[in-house]
């Protein structure tokens, strides 16, 4: 069974601790703006909303790379960028319509959620379960799927 | 079935692909032109810049691929298209036959009308051929004239610059990227090129180039009556779809070749993708070359399904849009950019720190967007365009403060409160 990032913003207190635990397990870095989820804060409401790729079934991402440098993981079913492979054009950044692919200007390549293989370091850190890695069927995924390819529907 | 596919771009090479998961009996052949394995020639600056080998630009880095997917690739030329009978012709003498037909056949370079273009050391960048060349020349200090300063001028000019000569830039527009980007940022781009040491020269043209003197190659002429001296030019003054090969077989063309919304020619049996394709535009609900990769790949995918699928698939339209990093600036801009008829727009523009905002908006839909410097969550641009998402109250704070996208599509889409709805 595929599993999934299920995301709950009623639940995030904006406290970071994702974020930090994101750009720590991949850039081994402790600074926020490496990270590849994003918590939005919204002022007005006082909300927050933890974000990052849905590894959506469309994946805009990989069918937009000229070069083959975005692939399915077979063991966890993400959208891996291959950064050998990546030659930076940023196509895939214009692609992902939910702006959750990102250029990066230190590598000259760009980034995204790969699951961490299968252990997402944001998820572990999460102190209050905003950010859980469950079973896909329990994500509400497939609505969000749904929901895409009928306002998405460039092929569809 | 009979599957033929002639070109083999990234439009060709999809199309293949769709068709082999749809058919898995289906005969797949494309037949390409070009020497190399599939490459893309959107990999061709980085290929310039040392970033990747040629290697690095073929579409599919499996040697084996195509084997195991059972798909012929053949390299020939197509000369004609009989459709009565059937099949194309091979300028390596022979026929193919078919049942249904793929014109993928992508655009080529076209040369400006002007005196001395015929000598030999220009050229254009569009194939893999064209980038051995240009490396050859290309080394630190040569001084190198680009003429055009469109979206692929601009993306051979970083590469260019990078490797070190001496560069000028000649565009006949009043600004760098004038087909993707408004006067204010592709002035902008302008002052940032000039700032890192390139040359650029708009609303000029280049009248003559002739042989040059003192050990130069070129003498470049331009309206104004200045002589560029140059060791190489490289022309990027424009494309055309390649569709002469179809002269006589019926298949209607206009700009590129007209296509429905599955994709189809004025022949039932005839497909077209990519560059040559005039298809369906998102935003003007025209139909129009767009020569983009990611149009080329919806083109070959939605092709491919309605050669091959049971059910057909229409086309919604593909947003036109563009990503451009001129010497560390990144731009973008997407759909109705340059604005809509009776439409409304915001804009933040902090020229000192080369940051611009231009949103486009029809009632509370964005429409279109020009960015520069901003890469972080770009994507939403397009998503918010493509869903025609209602933004309600978050127009009015949009049009107050531009940079609040992302918390517009958030708090407009929905797309995190689905799984929030589900505890
Ligand atoms: C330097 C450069 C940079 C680019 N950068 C970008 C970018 O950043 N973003 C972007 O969106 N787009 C970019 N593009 C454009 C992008 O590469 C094209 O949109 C894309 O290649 C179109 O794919 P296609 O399959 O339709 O055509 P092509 O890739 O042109 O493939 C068509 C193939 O058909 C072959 N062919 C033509 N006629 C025949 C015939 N009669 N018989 C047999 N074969 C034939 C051609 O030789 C070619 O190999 C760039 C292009 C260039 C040149
Ligand atoms: S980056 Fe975007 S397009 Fe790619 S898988 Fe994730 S959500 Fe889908
Ligand atoms: S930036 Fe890298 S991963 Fe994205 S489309 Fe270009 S080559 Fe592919």
């Amino acid at each position: 069974m595929l599993r999934a990032l299920k995301l709950e913003p009623e639940k995030c207190t904006g406290c970071l601790q994702c974020e930090m635990a994101c750009s720590y397990e991949n850039e081994q870095l402790f600074n926020p703006s490496k990270s590849r989820i994003k918590v939005f804060n919204f002022h007005d409401s006082g909300r927050f909303a933890p974000y990052t790729c849905t590894q959506c079934a469309e994946a805009w991402c990989l069918h937009s790379c000229p070069v083959e440098a975005i692939v399915i993981n077979a063991k966890t079913g993400a959208k891996d960028v291959l950064e050998e492979v990546c030659v930076g054009c940023k196509v895939c950044t214009i692609a992902c319509p939910f702006g959750t692919v990102n250029y990066n200007h230190d590598t000259g390549k760009v980034q995204k959620c790969d699951l961490c293989g299968g252990q997402p370091a944001c998820a572990e850190a999460c102190p209050t379960g905003a950010i859980t890695y469950v079973d896909i069927d329990q994500t509400g995924l497939d609505r969000m799927r749904a929901h895409a390819q009928r306002s998405l529907g460039a092929s569809a | 079935m009979k599957h033929l596919i002639i070109g083999a771009g990234p439009s060709g090479v999809i199309a293949a692909e769709t068709l082999r998961k749809l058919q898995p009996e289906a005969s797949v052949t494309i037949v390409g032109d070009e020497a190399e394995p599939p490459y893309s020639r959107m990999a061709l600056p980085y290929l310039l810049i040392r970033k990747v080998g040629e290697e690095g630009t073929y579409l599919r880095k499996n040697a084996g691929h195509y084997d195991r997917l059972r798909i012929d690739v053949k390299r020939d030329r197509v000369t004609g298209v009989d459709t009565t009978g059937r099949k194309v012709q091979l300028a390596g003498g022979g026929a193919l036959a078919y049942d249904k037909l793929l014109l993928a056949t992508g655009s080529r370079p076209v040369s400006p009308p002007i005196p001395g273009m015929a000598l030999p050391g220009i050229y254009p960048c569009w194939t893999l051929t064209d980038a051995r060349h240009i490396a050859r020349g290309a080394v630190p200090g040569a001084k190198v004239v680009l003429m055009g300063a469109g979206f692929i001028g601009c993306i051979i000019l970083e590469a260019l610059a990078k490797r070190g000569v001496d560069l000028t830039v000649v565009e006949m527009a009043d600004r760098m990227v004038p087909r993707m980007m408004n006067n204010i940022a592709g002035n902008l781009i302008k002052r940032w090129c000039e700032e890192k040491g390139v040359h650029v020269h708009t609303s000029t043209r280049v009248v003559a180039i002739e042989p040059g003197t003192g050990g130069r190659r070129f003498a470049v002429r331009l309206d104004g009556g200045t002589v560029l001296a140059a060791d190489l030019i490289i022309s990027a003054t424009g494309v055309k779809p390649n569709v002469e090969f179809l002269e006589g077989s019926g298949v209607k063309t206009d700009h590129g070749i007209l296509i429905d919304r599955q994709m189809q020619t004025s022949n039932p049996d005839v497909y077209a993708a990519g560059d040559v394709a005039q298809g369906l535009d998102f935003s003007t609900g025209e139909y129009s070359v767009q020569a983009i990769q990611p149009t080329a790949a919806d083109h070959g995918q939605l092709a491919a399904r309605n050669m091959g699928g049971r059910r057909g698939a229409i086309h919604r339209g593909s947003v036109n849009m563009n990503v451009l990093d001129t010497l560390g600036l990144i731009s973008s801009s997407f759909g109705l950019w340059m604005g809509a008829k009776d439409g409304e727009s915001t804009e933040l523009c902090d020229p000192g720190r080369y940051r611009y905002l231009n949103l486009q908006f029809e009632d509370d839909v964005l429409v279109g967007a020009t960015s520069l410097g901003l890469t972080e969550h770009v994507g939403v641009l397009r998503g918010l365009i493509q869903t025609r998402t209602r933004l309600r109250e978050w127009k009015d704070k949009l049009v107050k403060d531009p940079t609040r996208i992302m918390e517009a599509y958030l708090g407009s889409t929905q797309a995190v409160g689905f799984n929030a709805g589900l505890i």
